[in-house]
């Protein structure tokens, strides 16, 4: 009931943070990482000692490379990134990047991309988000299509696309702002991050929205919206639990892929994270109150 | 109630049968676990074909005849267990035509593609004259390629027969089909000029006598023994019916493919284990029950990823950790139930028969929309991506199962008596909130 009774409060947080994860989204961008835009990305390990990022950069020139950039990753490395890297240099990559013996350089990992392939990548994420959301509103539609009174039944899919446009935002808006000062850049799995975070998320709103559904069924047809308010207060207690525990429990399991698993899955962990958590956040304190408000409104309208 | 039990009993030695099975044949090498690149190390190539200049636009038969000599060239090089599949690109597959080369443990990359860069492209094509002088002549594709070729030697050429002497040559025999196209080619086309492509340059540009039914044909041109030897050498690999262009590459280096498989397995454990911890301390009995649900649910993943064999990348171990998270979801569903049945006043056999039931519906549309995006995540993605997905979908799928049959019937072989205050406790769940 504390959720449903000072909504206002939690409209304002929610509104806060996805003011700020959409600032972010809008100042810094998505960086598209080769997956996306093409070109090369070599990942280079020193032995010992590791050199500047100055010579680094110079030797990459040296080579031909076009818009490349070296960052330090870790200890022992860089991460190279450029539009292109001519293909002989390629090969010899590990030995110019020893600079002329001083250092010991080995590729632990090189991919370079035709922007061909990358551009075709774009256009399917695209699709793949656009056909994930019709899928989730021809779900809800289909779901909810018995329930409506007080509230007619699509509002309910309205109100859970809004959940689920708060629940992209703000991991998307993270990520820029992780774009922004740690060079995080778009791959393959920062898509499959975010469209796995749409499914997750949908699939907590409806078990509130069911709750609901369930409680209104069970007092009866007529309901006044202050009764709805009510009912709606108790769907949530009911779900709450439930909600967060299994949240806690993916959270949990992401937390240790983060800390624990292979680098390269990081960054996709972290994105579930926080997609997860805004997830949750969202069908308690936004998806469920938006209904309550929905009614009120409606009701002070027919008077 | 015995039965109960007896049922219980034989979940947990099914579960301890996948077990000793999934251990054993992983140290026997018996279908090992099949490791993704990223995993593995090794090299990922895409090629471009380009297959604009093919007369008939029998376009499936060149690209087939383009995978198997790549892979035959690939296997000469020694890899073990290389893949070499054809796409196509675009997004429904109407786009380019692509050949991806995967070879597992191969790390020095530009040794590979310099390897398939060398198999040579052949072509045969007809030089049409124009009645015009203004237009330059063209050249027709006749559709007679390498991968018509059966095989090539080197030869010297005899004395009379119109070249020099002790020349060498590289004498081409095609297969029946090529034979036939053959005899097809030079019987319409006598007294015009057949141009031989090799790698895109005429190498030879004989006119045609007469019509050639036995399917010999040879090269000549400027040819040390060498080269002549050479050519015939590589050409007996196959030759490559369409010319093909690299336009993607990833190698991982095989330290990289440890340490990130090792990293993988650590935080599987830990996820298994901060999980069940949590359904332990919340849930108390039935989450004992939830952790043996889950240790029975990764043993059925495990053994599935063998069986099909679903290939392991990063991503996938990242898909199979996160499902661990979800794959308890069902049982706090169900749990969630079972403590309003309860505190509703029911006994435990009641509770959790109840619990089960209406419990399932939200099990079920819940993992609807889950098993909807894991599809469409498939279809996009690359494969990285699709490793995710296969293993999300498959832990969808599986986590019901083992939810719904092996948490249900250790519940049921739980019984106990509802009124002691210890039964309460065990059963009863974490704390109440007021929201």
């Amino acid at each position: 009931m504390i959720i449903v009774k000072y909504r206002f409060v939690f409209y304002s947080i929610i509104g806060v943070i996805t003011a700020l994860a959409l600032g972010a989204l809008l100042l810094w961008g998505i960086k598209p990482g080769i997956d996306f835009a093409g070109g090369v990305q070599v990942e280079i390990r020193y032995e010992g000692e590791r050199p500047a990022a100055a010579l680094v950069n110079e030797a990459l020139g040296k080579l031909g490379a076009v818009e490349y950039s070296a960052r330090p990753s870790g200890d022992a490395e860089y991460i190279i990134r450029a539009h292109d890297i001519p293909e002989g240099a390629q090969a010899s990559l590990a030995e110019a990047l020893s600079l002329n013996g001083e250092y010991s350089a080995t590729v632990t990992q090189l991919t370079q991309i035709g922007p061909s392939i990358g551009a075709e990548l774009q256009q399917k994420a695209f699709i793949a988000l656009f056909l994930v959301i019709a899928g989730i509103l021809a779900f809800i539609t289909f779901a909810f299509r018995n329930v409506s009174r007080p509230v007619p039944s699509w509002i309910y899919g309205i109100i859970a696309i809004v959940a689920l446009i708060h629940d992209v935002i703000v991991p998307v808006g993270a990520f820029a702002a992780m774009g922004h000062f740690f060079g995080v850049q778009a791959d393959a799995l920062f898509m499959t991050a975010i469209l796995t975070i749409l499914g997750f998320s949908i699939h907590d709103t409806i078990v509130v929205f069911d709750r609901v559904r369930e409680n209104l069924r069970l007092a009866g047809d007529h309901h006044s919206h202050q009764e709805f308010e009510g009912i709606a207060g108790k769907s949530l207690n009911q779900t709450f639990v439930r909600s967060v525990n299994t949240s806690l429990t993916v959270a949990v399991s992401l937390l240790a892929l983060y800390f624990f698993g292979p680098v390269s899955t990081q960054i996709f962990a972290l994105t579930l994270l926080i997609g997860i958590v805004a997830g949750t956040f969202s069908s308690i304190a936004l998806a469920t109150p938006l209904l309550v408000t929905v009614a009120n409104w409606l009701g002070k309208r027919s008077k | 109630m015995l039965q109960k039990r007896l049922l219980a009993l034989v979940v947990l030695m099914v579960g301890a049968l996948i077990g000793w099975f999934v251990y054993s044949s992983q140290s026997g090498m018996w279908r090992p676990f099949v490791l993704g690149l990223d995993l593995s190390g090794g090299t990922h190539l895409v090629y471009r074909a380009d297959t604009s200049g093919l007369a008939g636009g029998d376009v499936r038969g060149a690209m087939e005849a383009l995978r198997d000599t790549i892979e035959r060239r690939v296997n000469h090089f020694g890899v073990s267990e290389p893949i070499v599949q054809t796409e196509r690109g675009g997004l429904t597959g109407q786009g380019e035509e692509r050949l991806i080369v995967e070879l597992p443990g191969v790390t020095d990359t530009q040794k590979a593609i310099d390897l398939i860069g060398q198999t040579p492209v052949l072509e045969f094509k007809l030089l049409v004259v124009p009645e015009s002088a203004s237009s330059s002549a063209t050249y027709v594709s006749t559709g007679l390629s390498g991968r018509y070729l059966e095989k090539a030697a080197l030869q010297f050429a005899q004395s009379g027969s119109g070249q020099l002497s002790n020349e060498p040559l590289v004498a081409l025999t095609f297969n029946p089909e090529g034979k036939a196209l053959f005899a097809k080619i030079t019987g319409e086309n006598t007294g015009k000029e057949l141009a031989i492509f090799l790698d895109g340059q005429v190498i030879s540009s004989p006119v045609i006598q007469e019509a050639i039914t036995d399917g010999n044909a040879i090269i000549s041109g400027s040819f040390t023994p060498d080269t002549a030897k050479e050519l015939a050498q590589n050409l007996n690999f196959g030759a490559l019916p369409v010319p093909i262009e690299l336009v993607s590459t990833q190698t991982i280096g095989s330290t990289l493919g440890d340490e990130a498989l090792a990293r993988g397995v650590s935080a599987g454990f830990w996820g298994l284990i901060f999980v069940s911890i949590f359904m332990l301390l919340w849930y108390r009995l039935p989450g004992l029950v939830a952790t043996i649900a889950l240790v029975l649910y990764v043993l059925a993943m495990l053994m599935v990823f063998k069986l099909i064999p679903v290939t392991l990348t990063a991503a996938g171990i990242a898909g199979l950790i996160l499902s661990l998270g979800m794959a308890v979801d069902a049982n706090i569903l169900i749990f969630e139930r079972l403590r309003e049945e309860l505190a509703a006043g029911k006994s435990p056999q009641d509770a959790i028969h109840t619990g089960f039931a209406r419990a399932w519906l939200s099990i079920r549309d819940s993992n609807i929309s889950s098993m909807i995006t894991a599809i469409i995540l498939f279809w996009f993605g690359t494969p990285l991506v699709k490793g995710f997905a296969l293993v999300f979908f498959v832990g969808v799928l599986i986590s019901m199962i083992t939810a719904i049959t092996a948490s249900r019937t250790l519940l049921l072989a739980l019984d106990f008596d509802r009124r002691h205050g210890i039964t309460r406790f065990l059963f009863s769940s974490g704390t109440k909130f007021r929201v």
